[in-house]
């Protein structure tokens, strides 16, 4: 039987993960909302953002200060190119191969890293975030655990305000209600796509980023992280930012309940199959809204 | 012309004579993929112990060539290389590497070819009992079963367990383990707190760990390789847990001292070698061969010394066996590594250290406990 202990644990360590898998499946959201496709290289993105981290900081020695910003650039900028090569040449010719474009992509990237970057997983090195520790009521919580799902929450928060106050914001939000419309009020539906992919691959990459201490950097570390946090986003309802966030949140603790009961040979069986049996249940997602399909 | 042509007739000539008289030596192991640095360590001691008989003349006049397969880790490529090797190479002997599946895969291969089959790294129990009459493989290297006694038995006497909970790779490899574990276990009559499963791609493994310490381990008794194991660690820093970690080899096959961080060194785990300790005449010999041909400047240098140790000591004596059977007959190449009688190698002196019912060269009491100290593998007092 659990105790009171084991459940907390557990639930803080869902909360971390969860909050990330919702933040990699915002992105998802906001190409969806944009473009009505997603970049299936998020999950190599995830690992782009991390192995850059590394790279620069540990590898060059770069201060954190001018790496993060420089793998976010470098991420972001990634994902434009994604969406100009993969994406965009499809939906012109309305066809649905960006699927597997981007899939293509994902993994070129994955073999492109483990070249460079090396076979060998590596460790981002201690600091404060892991080694440092608060006891609250017997459970031991370092700042890491903290400040994964406060950043994570906070972005998802940026960006609701983002999207209704600034002018990009309301360009992207103008093109996802209605794209031709959109166009005809002299809004650069091109640009407003690239740029949502864009921002897309830079909440992918804060993910990455943020997971790394806890685990470890290599180029194979984000394909499993993709996909649940594609799950999360189908989960939510893709076309709702705040049901995919809190999506992301059920499957992270829904996991580590799971582990922490039945043990993680269970973990990937039942979290999926939960997810399946959601979706039959409501086939747009917990938060989601059935979209009108116009002919 | 003429003389071109018969220039060109002499150097196939003698290219011809000299592949015929030279012994051919074949390696099936993991070259590339994310064991690859353990194909590399046995490269590199098998090289290296190549490089010292072929300078001494090579056995019995014929010099030694290596002809390397990768298996990719893969049971089924392994055993179309160790058949591509023994039917169209046609190597005298073969060497297995790290992982235990492909050397069970290629155990009745060896077996049904008559080719010496020598593990230097791969730990499975069955792969030299096999139950095979004649018995071709031999192992020199730790084996499973032994190492489940040996680290249960740390476990209770060094750092006083009562009641150990086992963390293992959900894989055949931890399966493995856990049987052994199991019955040195139920042999020393010692309580297991648990049996928790982690999976090589797990982010966080607290829960696995909460659930052993709410059963009361006093120790934990990992068996996975660097990556998941750091993983362990990390969890059990977060924790705030200071549980002793007795650990199989496995996570001494990558960066495990960068990936677990500050903790890493307190988990202590078992090595057949390591070349931190005093050298001896072998050991500088490996060492400097290792200095010159790979760019090794320090022992923390060393890319998982184990393979490397294994395979050198392995190697040299084949290369005994077949001196004695002055022959390369699979047959009279396996009688005689019953007749090695005394061999300075690297790991230790080596007296009969093979017979008709033990094809083991290495035992328990070889095996070291060791532990990550500022990025070297350093022995535990």
């Amino acid at each position: 039987m659990m105790d009171t202990y084991a459940l907390l644990s557990a639930a803080m360590t869902g909360i971390g993960l969860g909050s990330m898998y919702g933040l990699t499946a915002l992105g998802f959201y906001i190409t969806f909302a944009v473009s009505g496709c997603v970049n299936f290289a998020q999950g190599a993105t995830l690992m782009l953002g991390a192995v850059l981290l590394f790279t620069l900081q540990v590898k060059l020695g770069w201060s954190l200060w001018f790496a993060i910003p420089a793998a976010l650039l470098l991420c972001g900028l990634w994902s434009a190119l994604v969406e100009r090569i993969a994406v965009r040449p499809f939906v012109q010719r309305q066809s649905d191969a960006w699927l597997m474009a981007t899939v293509a992509l994902g993994l070129i990237l994955e073999n492109v890293v483990l070249f460079s970057f090396g076979k060998d997983p590596r460790g981002m090195p201690a600091s404060i975030l892991t080694s440092g520790g608060i006891e609250f009521v017997g459970l031991r919580i370092t700042p890491l655990q903290l400040l994964i799902p406060v950043v994570g929450f906070s972005i998802a928060f940026a960006l609701r305000i983002g999207m209704q106050r600034s002018a990009l914001g309301r360009a992207v939000s103008a093109v996802a209600q209605h794209r031709e419309a959109a166009r005809l009020m002299g809004i650069d539906v091109g640009l407003a796509t690239t740029g949502a992919f864009a921002l897309a691959g830079v909440f992918a990459a804060i993910a990455g980023m943020l997971i790394a201490p806890l685990y470890t950097v290599s180029a194979g570390m984000g394909t499993l992280f993709g996909i649940k946090a594609f799950a999360a986003a189908i989960l939510g309802g893709i076309g709702n930012p705040r049901g995919v966030m809190l999506a992301g949140l059920i499957l992270g603790v829904a996991e580590a309940m799971i582990t922490a009961t039945l043990g993680s040979s269970w973990t990937q069986i039942v979290s999926f199959a939960f997810v399946i049996a959601t979706l039959a249940w409501r086939p747009h997602g917990l938060f989601g809204r059935g979209a009108l399909k116009k002919v | 012309m003429k003389t071109r042509l018969s220039l060109l007739a002499l150097f196939l000539f003698t290219s011809l004579s000299l592949s015929a008289q030279e012994i051919k030596i074949g390696l099936v192991a993991a070259l590339t993929g994310q064991s690859a640095q353990s194909g590399e360590a046995i490269t590199r001691g098998l090289t290296i112990a190549i490089e010292e008989l072929n300078a001494k003349g090579g056995i019995g006049g014929r010099k030694l060539v290596l002809i390397r397969r990768d298996d990719e880790s893969s049971p089924p490529k392994g055993v179309a290389a160790a058949r591509e090797l023994i039917s169209n190479e046609k190597v005298s002997v073969l060497f297995g590497g790290i992982d235990t599946p492909v050397s069970l895969a290629i155990v009745p291969i060896a077996n049904q070819s008559k080719v010496p089959f020598m593990g230097v790294w791969a730990a499975g129990t069955n792969i030299t009992r096999n139950g095979a009459n004649p018995n071709y493989v031999f192992r020199v290297s730790a084996q499973d079963d032994l190492v489940d006694i040996a680290l249960l038995r740390y476990a209770s006497n060094k750092m006083g367990a009562k009641k150990p909970g086992l963390v293992l790779i959900n894989n055949p490899w931890g399966e493995s383990n856990e049987r052994g574990l199991k019955a040195a276990a139920a042999a020393a009559n010692i309580t297991l707190a648990g049996i928790e499963k982690i999976e090589a791609n797990d982010v966080d493994v607290t829960p696995q760990l909460t659930r052993l310490r709410n059963a009361g381990a006093d120790a934990l008794i990992l068996v996975a390789n660097a990556a998941p194991g750091a993983q362990m660690m990390k969890a059990r820093e977060r924790m705030g847990w200071k549980v002793p970690v007795v650990s199989h080899w496995g996570i001494s096959g990558g960066r495990f001292d960068e990936l677990a961080g500050p903790t890493a060194g307190e988990a202590h785990f078992v090595q057949t070698y390591s070349f931190f300790a005093k050298q001896n005449e072998a050991g500088k010999r490996v060492f400097a061969a290792l200095a010159k041909n790979y760019g090794v400047k320090s022992p923390a240098d060393v890319l998982a010394p184990v393979g490397t140790a294994n395979a050198y000591d392995a190697m040299h004596l084949v290369a005994r066996a077949i001196d004695k059977a002055k022959s390369t007959d699979g047959e009279a190449v396996r009688k005689a590594m019953y007749e090695i009688d005394l061999h300075e190698g690297l790991i230790k002196t080596y007296k009969r250290p093979f017979g008709p019912t033990d094809h083991e060269g290495l035992a328990p009491e070889d095996y070291i406990m060791v532990r990550f100290e500022a990025g070297k593998i350093v022995p535990v007092p």
